[in-house]
């Protein structure tokens, strides 16, 4: 395992994807951000009361595969997905963003979120951590696992998560 | 003025007219009355025992707006405890689940067995003669029982007993178990949500087969698309002509389900690569059932609302509660439940049928929240536009899944709870004109 320099170029690259993939989320430029998952992507959302669970034995709030992230995207940017058409204002704030090791190609990334989402004035937050597998490949970082672990005890008042979080 | 829930309702068969005044979803005072006249009467679904297999496992429920203990106790009886202190009201139990051998109140020590009893008092010689534990013990849900396992609670101690409550829904329930083969298990994990709207929205919802080709179009022209799986667009336009299986049912008692064959409720992808599996077991139920019943349970599904807030979805194996917090604000939970017998592949794959469709996440759950919070705000208007209307099939001698005969079953049970009177048939050929015996509420 290579050591981590905490100020070296590599945590910077990793910070400044980060920032760059929650601007594209917040800009609803999903199909570009989905340029940046790999073939094999997986994005979990844990159940709160289930947070350590394995998606394929307990449920899960969100558990795709790249054929499922794909029509969710697709689903989003289409017309027909009415809790996001109109599309809600969203605000994420990605913080503490840590190289926690690199191996081989890949790079395990942890960091803080905070979703705001703003719909008929009314503001919901997300609040959690990211745990990333990236790797790298040609034209830069892409995602391999992609894990948003909410703090929320249950989505209340949310009631939704009709968007990336 | 107190609002006279009688003329709520308009339910007239003859000219096929049904309306529901949208008062019902926004009056404080209804709310209230709701509370009072359902909540605390009716039958309302807490747990399943597979969620508290041993001696001491417990889960904190909220039902019918009581803080509730499901526990175990050490005498292997499950109970529901009401978990507030007995002597200033404290929760007594503020983990959501877990095993104990007792509860112990952090603010004065008191303590209870997993049975309920008061086992411990600090300082208790200052209490009089006149105090006794056997009298303090943390008190239980005036009624608890359980069919096949699902448990209720009923907080009216007259209450009518659950058996009779469920009426025509036992039937399903049987079902639901028998196809298991080996029982039932809820699935580790749950969706905990909520929606700014009215309970009974997420009720008329959760069996309107009106909504699917709008509401979850993204559902089935891109999601299941990707695996080959064509829109039921047939059903939608045929309803239940000329599609043999599918049919809206009363289930007595304010109960009713949609029934539709299960090769149409499996229809993603999931479904079909784990045909196998189901094959398999389909031949052991056809062995230990014989070919009929086998039948029966093994190719028929069902999506059946429990009065007041129980649905159970049973194409993707969900057991879903709605129970009200304010009259724009319910709080809805929903588990997965699935069959011991399944091996790890086939429970993946019915879990992420069970994903792909339902919940906050899904592709389907987000949209109809939309729809319903959607509804509420739309009830800013009614004192103009008062009322709702739900006649949809009410004409028909042989009403289509897509019709509201379900629906206007679920209204009529709530609207014979609310005035205090009760009927023996909630289908549209008994409407208001045949529901006599009006009584005066007893409380």
């Amino acid at each position: 395992m290579t050591v981590i320099d905490p100020t070296g170029a590599a945590q910077r690259e990793v910070e400044q994807f980060l920032y760059r993939e929650a601007q594209l989320l917040d800009e609803w430029r999903l199909d570009e951000w989905f340029e940046l998952m790999t073939e094999d992507v997986s994005y979990h959302v844990p159940a709160p009361d289930a947070l350590t669970g394995d998606p394929a034995a307990v449920v899960s709030l969100v558990a795709d595969n790249a054929v499922w992230l794909r029509s969710r995207v697709a689903q989003l940017m289409g017309k027909a997905a009415w809790a996001e058409n109109p599309r809600s204002r969203t605000r994420r704030l990605v913080t503490n963003v840590q190289l926690v090791s690199q191996e081989g190609e890949e790079l395990r990334v942890f960091a803080n979120f905070a979703v705001y989402r703003i719909r008929y004035e009314i503001m919901d937050i997300y609040v959690g951590h990211y745990e990333y597998r990236l790797v790298r490949r040609e034209g830069g970082l892409r995602i391999r696992e992609r894990r948003a672990i909410l703090d929320l005890e249950s989505l209340r008042p949310h009631g939704k998560l009709s968007i990336i979080l | 003025m107190p609002t006279d829930p009688l003329g709520l309702i308009v339910d007239d068969c003859e000219r096929g007219v049904f309306r529901v005044n949208r008062q019902v979803f926004t009056d404080p005072e209804i709310f209230a009355l709701e509370r009072d006249r359902i909540f605390d009467r009716c039958w309302l679904y807490a747990g399943h025992e597979s969620e508290l297999p041993r001696p001491g496992d417990f889960r904190s429920r909220r039902v019918g707006g009581r803080p509730l203990i499901m526990v175990r106790g050490s005498d292997g009886r499950i109970r529901a405890l009401l978990n507030s202190c007995r002597h200033r009201g404290t929760l007594v139990c503020r983990e959501p689940a877990g095993n104990a051998n007792s509860f112990r109140c952090f603010y004065h020590a008191w303590t209870y067995d997993n049975r309920g009893h008061l086992i411990g008092v600090p300082g208790e010689d200052a209490y009089s003669e006149a105090f006794s534990r056997a009298e303090f013990g943390l008190m239980e849900a005036p009624c608890v029982d359980h069919y096949r396992g699902f448990y209720f609670v009923n907080f009216d101690p007259h209450a009518e007993p659950l058996a009779d409550y469920l009426a025509g829904a036992r039937a399903h329930f049987d079902l639901l178990d028998e196809a298991a083969l080996e029982g039932l298990e809820i699935v580790g994990g749950s969706r905990q949500y909520s929606m700014r709207a009215n309970w009974k929205l997420m009720m008329e919802n959760g069996f309107d087969g009106y909504h699917p080709s709008t509401v979850h179009h993204r559902y089935f022209a891109d999601f299941l698309s990707r695996f080959g799986v064509k829109p039921p667009t047939e059903v939608w336009a045929g309803g239940g002509a000329g599609s043999p299986g599918h049919e809206p049912r009363p289930l007595g008692n304010g109960h009713a389900a949609v029934l539709y064959p299960l090769s149409s409720a499996r229809l993603d992808v999931m479904g079909k690569a784990a045909e196998s599996e189901l094959k398999a077991r389909r031949q052991a139920l056809e062995n230990r059932l014989g070919a009929e019943r086998a039948a029966v349970v093994a190719d028929g599904a069902g999506l059946m609302l429990v009065f007041p807030s129980l649905a159970i979805i049973d194409g993707i194996r969900t057991i879903r509660t709605a129970y009200p917090l304010a009259p724009d604000m319910v709080e809805i939970t929903a588990w997965s439940i699935q069959s011991k017998a399944d091996s790890a592949e086939l429970r993946a794959k019915q879990l992420a049928s069970f994903q792909a469709f339902q919940g906050p996440g899904g592709f389907a759950t987000p949209d109809d929240i939309e729809a319903l919070e959607a509804c509420q705000r739309g009830f800013a208007t009614n004192r103009e536009v008062q009322w709702t209307d739900v006649s949809r099939g009410m004409k028909r001698a042989h009403p289509w899944i897509s019709d509201e005969l379900q629906i206007r079953v679920f209204w009529r049970k709530w609207h014979d709870l609310m005035t205090g009177r009760r009927r023996e048939d909630y289908g549209d050929r008994n409407g208001a004109g045949a529901s006599s015996n009006p009584q005066e509420p007893s409380r």
